[in-house]
């Protein structure tokens, strides 16, 4: 079993006891403690099962690259799935359950997989699910559904607060172990500006546990030492529980700081805090990290890595078995050996693949009595939801037996492998290592910066110097690049003193044992969480999978939340094999960010609710708010759609708008229409380009309506202009179009006409603009008096500036709905007085609010085209019958040239009309038009589409606008609209100026 | 995530403060253009794997179009420079050399 020693660990604090709960079950462990160590302390060993087969699953590792140990936890908004028990603190009160089994983890339904393995091979999902087709969405895609994913979405809103914190240092060091902390006292001794992060809430990484001494002290001394001196720098930063996640383009890094997870009652504190930091230069000392071996039944509860064995007998005082098996290509594992002895425990044998073991540490190992076996493997791992013992063979063999030995914990180690992610994200290269049997990071490849110069260096383990010696050594000489790097001056200095065992080399071991048979290898696993074993690569390299990518996704090995930390280099050794390739051959597959899963609310840091972005409001908003507005966003503005008043729905409070201002008087908030100020002696050279119309023959005081194209030839915007004087214009654009045409203005004045003398400004928010509508609309003004507003001294398309009411104003006598109208601007400050003075004046003559939606079925009436509704982005002036607001004295305007583009004169494009539905229903939105035949897919021929469609108030029937194939040329026909569930409605092709085509109620 | 510095305020500009904006250099056909032309201008784009002549606008700062010279490969930047130019100037192109020696980008080299 496995058991909380009578002596400490060393991070654990036996005075503070905590209570936990798994799987409802009341625990114990020790402030200090991991969730794994302290369910290990509880005989907890198996904690969930696996994702294809469900099997069952225990610990393996210690740290970030725990494959097994995945649980959910919290509850409600604080409900978490797949929190890795090795790196989640233990806090009083944790509540935590394991996923993936029904209905208990100890019984699972799902465990059958395991006897249908044979059925379940590599790419089974491709071959399988392909036929019969009807079967995909009726049967196994409710299947996979049912079964896909680790744990469960939550469901209730995250009750937590994150942020994102910017930092700026010229040297940013992740990893804050030995080679970390070393690099950062080079380079803060330099005057260097350093940010230290490191992902554990501990200093010094795995030294401590491994031994050795530096400068004649033991390595804990020491980075005691080495932190004290680091805390007296104002230049430098250390941050521990803050993981790097990322490293992007020009210095550019990401860090992951778990601000509350082990504190959750922490008070005001954010959860997550996302680091984004710029460094000049990027040291990354991330160490390494430990390969399992592949050997028959290698997923038992039990089987661990030998170093994360050792980490939670040093580090927790927990002993995760009482007998332990240790099997091995390397020396290190000895040291799990004589830990495990010198803490009283049993381990029967170490098996070690190599042929001969007579290193420093295999001879202290057998000065202890223990039993070493060289040239031996594991044929087989015997047992069940824990292991009860292992069968010994010959390394070089085919697996025949040569003895059991019961034991309850196998420690394998498989050699490390250098924790490359960060040299990797930017494209640095590797190169195999073939005395160390591991990639390491290519110094003549490194990721390049803005400057073209190496952005990261790495250091120590994560460098391929795993000894504390040569760790040590390498980190001196790297943080001196790094810090020349990062802009400071660093002497060449001596590596400290270092005591450690000598070692002798691994011996590069990928299965044991060598001749393993089919059986055998259908049961060691490389993908511990995808379910994934060295047959099922040997089976890809068969189906003829050579790429190292393509292998990846076809078996999954390496696709499960743990990115294939502890499988990567066994599958890829297990490929090349399989392809009888030189292990660098075949290559690595690509590391991207995040090291490890972060979560995404901290990516999305404040920027949720209302400050997920800012809403703008015009001077008038108030009121709405006061008057039961009911608000549509449009780009970042809140409009009001209607203002429904007791009683009424939003559809009645559209009719009755339209209807009033029909009959009386409407004002409508057009404030958040454009205007934008073009002001220069080209001003109106400047606008002919940009206008499809002649806008410098327009006289000053006068308005003139115009449409804006791309250089494609499609309409981009529209608006009215008005000319202030000989060189100003203002031009008004859509209110979703003022800052993208404000843009579309300084891009072609700055990038192609930079000699013309022309200025821009974007004055949108410097007004409030109101339109006083309807047959009443000249009344009211005249009763606030003022200025002169009579059809002769403001007719039609004229603008004037004057006073009314005692407001300062100008007045357009433009009008989007067909109604006498006029648009009065007032400065920003003065919209919401000016408004009240409208409304309280206009009660006599039956003033209403009205909102976007009367407006838009007042246009629609009158037959104008809306950008957005009757334009797409392919859709040019001439589709919408707008021949007439194009200048042919113009040599030149923007999309000009285009539009004369074969396609663009095909008499085939669809054409702007009217269309009115036989029984005066309404037609639906975006609805098509069908013609005769069908197409070569056999579906129906299309000729068409409505791009507005509003039940008329006015008229009492339904009206649309639509674009038709020759439609202008069809007037009167009858075509055909196509109904989602197959139906047709019949629509008759009419004139798309539904009222008053004469324009007898604007003009006068 | 690049850092671009904008010639005309000076600022080194985060990714998130530029907007790109595309080729650089483009020379525009209008009204008489042949279609082979006219095709060139709006459709016709490079895309090398090295030295590339690019638009960008400092749309959260100062407003202003630029040029960027940069390594598609690499990400290295060569300089940015004046949006008002037909040509990327002698310091540019000098710059390239010496880091891309034998580089050709259209009729430039
Ligand atoms: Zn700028």
């Amino acid at each position: 079993m496995s058991t909380r020693l009578t002596r400490a660990g060393r991070l654990i604090d036996p005075t503070r006891p905590l209570e936990f709960r798994f799987n409802g079950k009341r625990l114990r462990g020790f402030a200090g403690d991991t969730l794994a160590s302290a369910l290990l302390a509880n005989d907890q060993m198996l904690v969930g099962r696996s994702f294809k087969y469900h099997r069952p699953r225990g610990i393996v590792a210690s740290g970030a690259e725990e494959p097994n140990a995945l649980v959910n936890m919290g509850a409600e908004g604080r409900f978490e799935p797949n929190q890795r028990a090795t790196t989640t603190e233990l806090f009083d009160g944790l509540s935590a359950t394991s996923q993936n089994h029904w209905p208990s983890l100890e019984y699972d339904i799902g465990a059958i997989n395991t006897h249908l393995a044979r059925f379940l091979p590599a790419g089974f999902y491709y071959k399988m699910f392909i036929h019969p087709r009807p079967f995909w969405k009726h049967v196994y895609e409710p299947f996979i559904r049912q079964s896909a994913g680790l744990g469960r979405a939550p469901k209730a809103r995250d009750a937590d607060r994150y942020e994102h914190f910017y930092a700026h240092v010229d040297l940013l060091i992740i990893g804050g172990g030995v080679a970390g902390l070393q690099a950062a006292l080079t380079a803060g001794r330099a005057g260097r500006r350093v940010l230290v992060i490191e992902q554990t809430p501990h200093w010094g990484g795995r030294a401590p546990v491994d031994g050795g001494e530096i400068d004649g002290q033991p390595t804990e001394a020491w980075i005691g030492d080495a932190l004290a001196a680091l805390s007296e720098m104002a230049n430098v930063t250390l941050r521990n529980r803050t993981m790097g996640a990322g490293i992007y383009d020009h210095g550019y890094a990401l860090g992951y700081e778990r601000v509350s997870d082990h504190a959750p009652d922490g008070g005001d504190a954010p959860r997550h805090r996302l680091w984004r930091i710029r460094a000049r230069h990027i040291l990354s000392a991330t160490g390494a990290i430990e390969r399992p071996l592949s050997f028959a039944g290698n997923d038992l509860p039990g089987v661990m890595l030998a170093a994360a064995m050792r980490d939670y007998l040093v580090d927790y005082g927990v002993s995760p078995g009482d007998r332990t098996v240790v099997v091995t290509n390397n020396d290190d594992a000895y040291r799990t050996a004589i830990a495990l002895k010198e803490a009283g425990l049993e381990v029967p044998v170490i098996a070690d693949a190599r042929d001969h073991a007579t290193g420093p540490l295999a001879e202290r190992a057998r000065g202890m009595g223990i039993r070493v076996e060289t040239g031996m493997g594991i044929a087989a791992v015997k047992g069940g939801k824990r292991v009860t013992g292992v069968a010994l063979c010959a390394q070089a063999g085919e697996g025949a037996a040569r003895e059991y030995v019961a034991c309850d914990a196998v420690a394998m180690s498989g050699g490390w492998s250098p924790v490359v992610h960060f040299w990797s994200h930017c494209g640095g290269k590797l190169t195999w290592d073939r005395a160390g049997a591991m990639f390491r990071p290519d110094a003549d490849h490194p990721p390049t910066g803005q400057d073209g110069l190496p952005m990261v260096t790495a250091a120590g383990a994560a460098n391929g110097a795993m000894m504390l010696d040569a760790c040590m050594a390498d980190a001196v000489a790297q943080a001196r690049l790094a810090t020349i790097a990062a802009g400071g001056k660093a002497r060449k200095t001596a590596p400290p003193e270092v005591e450690c065992a000598a070692e002798q080399a691994i011996e590069p071991v990928w299965i044991m044992p060598q001749g393993a048979p089919i059986e055998a290898r259908s049961k060691m696993w490389l993908d511990f969480q995808n379910d994934v074993k060295v047959s099922d690569v040997q089976l890809a390299a068969r189906e003829g999978y050579e790429s190292v990518e393509h292998t990846k996704r076809y078996t999954t090995l390496g696709m499960a939340t743990d990115q294939g930390k502890l499988s990567n280099i066994n599958g890829l050794a297990v490929l090349s094999d399989a392809l009888n390739a030189e292990i660098p051959a075949t290559g690595t597959t690509t590391f991207r960010p995040p090291y490890t899963p972060i979560s995404l609310a901290s990516l999305g840091g404040e920027a949720h609710g209302e400050l997920f972005q800012p809403i703008r409001k015009t001077p008038i908003h108030d009121w709405g708010d006061a008057n039961g507005a009911d608000w549509e966003p449009v780009g970042l503005w809140r409009r009001a759609y209607a203002y429904p008043r007791d009683g009424e729905t939003v559809e009645q409070a559209v009719a009755r708008e339209v209807t009033n201002t029909r009959e009386n008087l409407g004002l409508l908030d057009a404030s958040t229409l454009g205007k934008i100020i073009v002001q220069g002696p080209d001003a109106g050279r400047f606008l002919d380009m940009l206008y499809t119309n002649m806008m410098s023959t327009l006289k000053p005081g006068r308005c003139r309506y115009g449409l804006m194209c791309s250089e494609n030839g499609f309409l981009i915007d529209d608006g009215v202009v008005a000319r202030i004087d000989d060189q100003t214009f203002l031009c008004h654009t859509t209110t979703g179009g003022a800052e993208r045409i404000h843009g579309h203005m300084e891009e072609w004045l700055q990038t192609e006409w930079w000699d013309w003398k022309v200025y821009t400004a974007n004055v949108t928010e410097q007004f409030a603009q109101i339109a006083v509508v309807g047959p009443n609309a000249r009344k009211l003004l005249e009763k606030l008096g003022g200025m002169d507003v009579s059809p002769e001294a403001l007719p039609f398309m004229a603008w004037a500036d004057g006073q009314i009411g005692g407001f300062d104003i100008r007045a357009y006598r433009i009008s989007f709905s067909g109604e006498l109208s006029y648009e009065i601007a007032v400065p920003a400050s003065q919209g919401r007085a000016f408004w009240d003075a409208l409304m309280t004046a206009g009660q006599e003559f039956g003033v209403m609010a009205y909102g976007t939606e009367a407006l838009h079925i007042m246009r629609a009436e009158k037959g104008f085209i809306m950008i957005g509704d009757e334009t797409d982005g392919t859709v040019i002036p001439q589709d919408l019958g707008l021949d007439w607001a194009i200048s042919r004295k113009k040599d030149d305007y923007l999309g000009k040239r285009a539009q004369v583009r074969s396609f663009m004169a095909n008499p085939e494009r669809w054409k702007l009309v009217g269309l009115e539905t036989l029984d005066g229903s309404v037609l639906p939105d975006g609805i098509y038009a069908v013609g005769q035949g069908r197409n070569a897919n056999g579906q129906a021929n299309v000729i068409g589409r409505v791009t507005s469609t509003y039940h008329s108030p006015t008229l009492n029937k339904g009206i649309a606008m639509g674009l038709i194939q020759r439609g202008p040329e069809r007037m009167g026909e009858v075509v055909e609209f196509a109904r989602t569930d197959g139906g047709r409605i019949p629509a008759r092709i009419v004139s798309p100026v539904f009222l008053d085509p004469e324009g007898e109620r604007q003009n006068v | 995530m690049l850092v671009l510095t904008c010639p005309y305020c000076g600022v080194a500009a985060e990714e998130t403060e530029l907007h790109a904006g595309g080729e650089a250099h483009l020379k525009r056909f209008g009204p008489g253009a042949s279609d082979e032309d006219f095709t060139g201008y709006l459709f016709g784009r490079e895309n090398p794997k090295g030295v590339h002549f690019e638009r960008w606008l400092h749309a959260n700062g100062c407003g202003k179009w630029f040029h960027a010279a940069r390594c598609t490969a690499t990400l290295e930047l060569f300089g940015t420079y004046s949006a008002q130019l037909t040509e990327p100037p002698e310091p540019i192109r000098k710059a390239i050399s010496a880091k891309r020696p034998g580089w050709r980008w259209r009729e430039f080299s």
